[in-house]
């Protein structure tokens, strides 16, 4: 399985990969933000936090159909099908990949992207911390998805209508742990109910994902 | 005995392709497998190498000794042909490429990207993972596309050594590969049509 | 033959469509009549309520749909569950014939609370726990109904749907908790439950009973219509694709 993920990390940032372009992408939307509301610092300041989630979270999505296609179209999936891996942790493993290349760099992006959309000093921190914890989530469902859409020729769009739905539960919570922090409020909850969201959806959904590929595989 | 094929049916998109059929294969034999096109080959390959649920019937067989290779190769076009072959040979804890790399001449070739070799070079390579996988029993389905008269003598002669170091293999394939090998036309397995009561209670 | 008699038996596609074709015109028609005699009691022979004015009147349709969009969920998670474990065709194609049903439950639900929200909050649209909710279930209609459209193979289909309604009512279950942690809201409390003391008045309540039986017995005569013409449907394809074998 290690084997898979160097693979797949060795594949993402070789040429044609598409490493960074969901990062490109986020930048892109954060810097879009001011010029549709507006350059007041106030007004940039209260919805930094959310803006600075959305845009992670289409980020991940854009670069969700990438996550099986590739090894769909040239007969990989089939042959890892009969290898002697279990299909949970080729789509563990999946997912493992694309959060470290699209998910890790937004995370670490975003603080500085805080800047530009004038995030209060003690949100940084939540804001860091938040996507932390909440990208993982957004990995491992997104993976859902894609294994839903595996085989279809136009899945992309079918894809979001799928996934976004899903997305919801760590959204909000995403964005009030952050938001609550920017503000100075009290972040418990939010905390631990994005951490839970994130770790029973590693833990479980999987499984899901593991027979969604093998029933589009036959 | 390698497997043991009884009274199978196999079905492609909900619709019976074959059934009735029964072959067994021991160590050492090889089995070509004959029919037109769209008789079914590909379905009943895949589902012997597991992707496929069986529709009736019974494959006496362990599982995880068949190394399966279809039309496409699962080669990656942006790793060298030691990264794609080294790939496969961790996934199956094997570890060792040498003898694949000799067998399919593929040395001149190793630290080429996957996605500049020819054709033929590219089918050398998927059908090198074969030898990488270590499993004893061959699941081929058209194996020698796309190679010349000189590649399929010497992936003949492959399969020959497989053959003799206990290994088994099943091929579908149109041309004669030199080896000695016995014939399953799967023509005559072909699905009748169901029944109309039978339509009638379930789908199928 | 078997003298021990099952539910599974009406499993069966031909049992299905037997006890169904028997059973529907019943359903639908005391549905129907049952809605109109909701419909007129309550609008015509309740009191206004002496705050919401005669507003409260669409109780009765607003309450009815939204129970009926969330029960519809409730079935396809029965249907999807069932097709999975015992592989019975009819309930992935009763889970399939829901879902168009439901949305359009959820619709109504959205439709008449905005049309009561209005003169009330002063707003057709508030970020309200329920609102959001309900919104948020109707997004998964719409994946659940995609996704079906999507796949050509059925059986793929409905395994691929199965396993999304499975994941999506999870998932629907955390939103709502969610959006209840993310904004208090202005929705007033249910309007019926067992233990609460502040439930409607029996003078609305008699009524408001009596629509949602019948959105129960229509949704189950359109869930029965549904399920019948994609059986149909099935069935045909299975004939055609016997016509193309020799």
């Amino acid at each position: 399985m290690i084997a898979l993920l160097v693979r797949d990390m060795r594949l993402a940032v070789r040429a044609g990969g598409g490493f960074g372009l969901g990062l490109a992408f986020f930048l892109i939307v954060c810097i879009l933000v001011p010029f549709s509301v507006g350059p007041q610092s106030q007004l940039l300041a209260s919805i930094a936090p959310g803006v600075l989630w959305l845009g992670a979270l289409l980020a991940c999505l854009l670069s969700l159909d990438r996550v099986f296609a590739l090894d769909f179209e040239d007969g990989s999936l089939d042959l890892l099908a009969s290898a002697p891996l279990p299909m949970e942790g080729v789509v563990s493993m999946k997912a493992l990949t694309h959060w470290l290349t699209t998910g890790l760099p937004l995370v670490v992006a975003a603080p500085a992207l805080g800047i530009l959309l004038s995030l209060p000093t003690q949100g940084f921190m939540w804001l860091f911390l938040s996507l932390l914890l909440g990208t993982p989530a957004l990995s491992v469902i997104g993976t859902f998805g894609a294994a839903l859409t595996v085989g279809l020729k136009r899945g992309g769009l079918l894809l979001s209508i799928l996934v976004l739905p899903l997305y919801v539960p760590t959204l909000i919570f995403g964005a009030e742990l952050a938001r609550r922090g920017a503000a100075g409020m009290d972040t418990q909850t939010p905390l631990l109910m994005l951490a839970g969201i994130t770790f029973a959806t590693i833990a479980l959904l999987p499984i899901a994902s593991s027979a969604v590929i093998r029933i589009n595989l036959r | 005995m390698a497997m043991h094929v009884e009274n199978l049916a196999v079905s492609r998109g909900g619709i019976l392709i074959l059934e009735g059929i029964d072959f067994q294969l021991s160590a050492g034999q090889a089995l070509v497998l004959r029919g037109p096109n769209g008789s079914g080959k590909t379905t009943l390959l895949r589902t012997l190498a597991g992707l496929q649920p069986i529709a009736d019937g019974k494959i006496t067989y362990d599982i995880d000794s068949v190394a399966y290779a279809a039309h496409s190769d699962g080669l990656k076009q942006m790793l060298t042909v030691r990264e794609n072959l080294e790939f496969w040979s961790s996934v199956f804890g094997t570890g060792n490429i040498d003898e694949a790399v000799e067998a399919f001449f593929l040395g001149p070739l190793l630290t080429r990207m996957a996605g500049a070799l020819s054709a033929g070079q590219k089918r050398r390579l998927g059908l090198a993972r074969l030898l990488v996988t270590g499993r004893p029993i061959w699941v081929l389905d058209e194996p020698t596309v796309s190679l010349d008269v000189e590649a399929v003598a010497r992936f003949g002669e492959t399969i020959k050594t497989h053959l003799q170091s206990g290994g088994s293999a099943l091929i579908a394939t149109h041309i004669d590969l030199g080896i000695p090998a016995d014939i399953l036309d799967v023509t005559p397995f072909k699905a009748k049509r169901p029944s109309l009561p039978q339509l009638d209670g379930a789908f199928q | 033959m078997s003298t021990r008699r099952s539910l599974w038996e009406y499993a069966n596609p031909r049992k299905f469509m037997g006890l169904s074709g028997a059973i529907l015109p019943w359903v639908a028609v005391s549905g129907g009549v049952l809605l109109v005699i909701g419909l007129i009691w309550g609008f015509f022979f309740t009191p206004a309520d002496y705050r919401q004015g005669a507003t409260v009147k669409i109780i009765y349709l607003h309450v009815p749909s939204a129970l009926m969009a969330i029960n519809a969920w409730f079935m396809m998670l029965v249907a999807s569950l069932i097709w999975l474990i015992r592989r019975h065709h009819v309930s992935a194609l009763a889970a399939k014939a829901a879902a168009p049903v439901g949305v359009a439950m959820t619709i109504i639900a959205l439709v008449t609370g905005a049309i009561w929200g209005q003169p009330m909050w002063g707003t057709w649209w508030v970020w309200d726990p329920r609102l959001t909710s309900f919104l948020i279930l109707f997004l998964f209609y719409l994946g659940y109904i995609a996704l079906w459209s999507a796949i050509e193979n059925d059986d793929t289909a409905a395994d691929l749907a199965s396993i999304l309604c499975i994941v999506g009512s999870v998932f629907a279950m955390l939103s709502r908790y969610a959006v209840n942690f993310w904004n208090q809201g202005l929705h007033q409390g249910a309007s019926l439950s067992l233990d609460k003391e502040e439930n409607v008045a029996d003078i609305f309540y008699h009524p408001l009973l009596v629509s949602m039986v019948a959105f129960g017995l229509i949704f189950l005569a359109l869930v029965l219509l549904r399920t019948r013409t994609e059986i149909r449907a099935r069935q045909l394809r299975a004939y055609l694709a016997r016509e193309r074998m020799q």
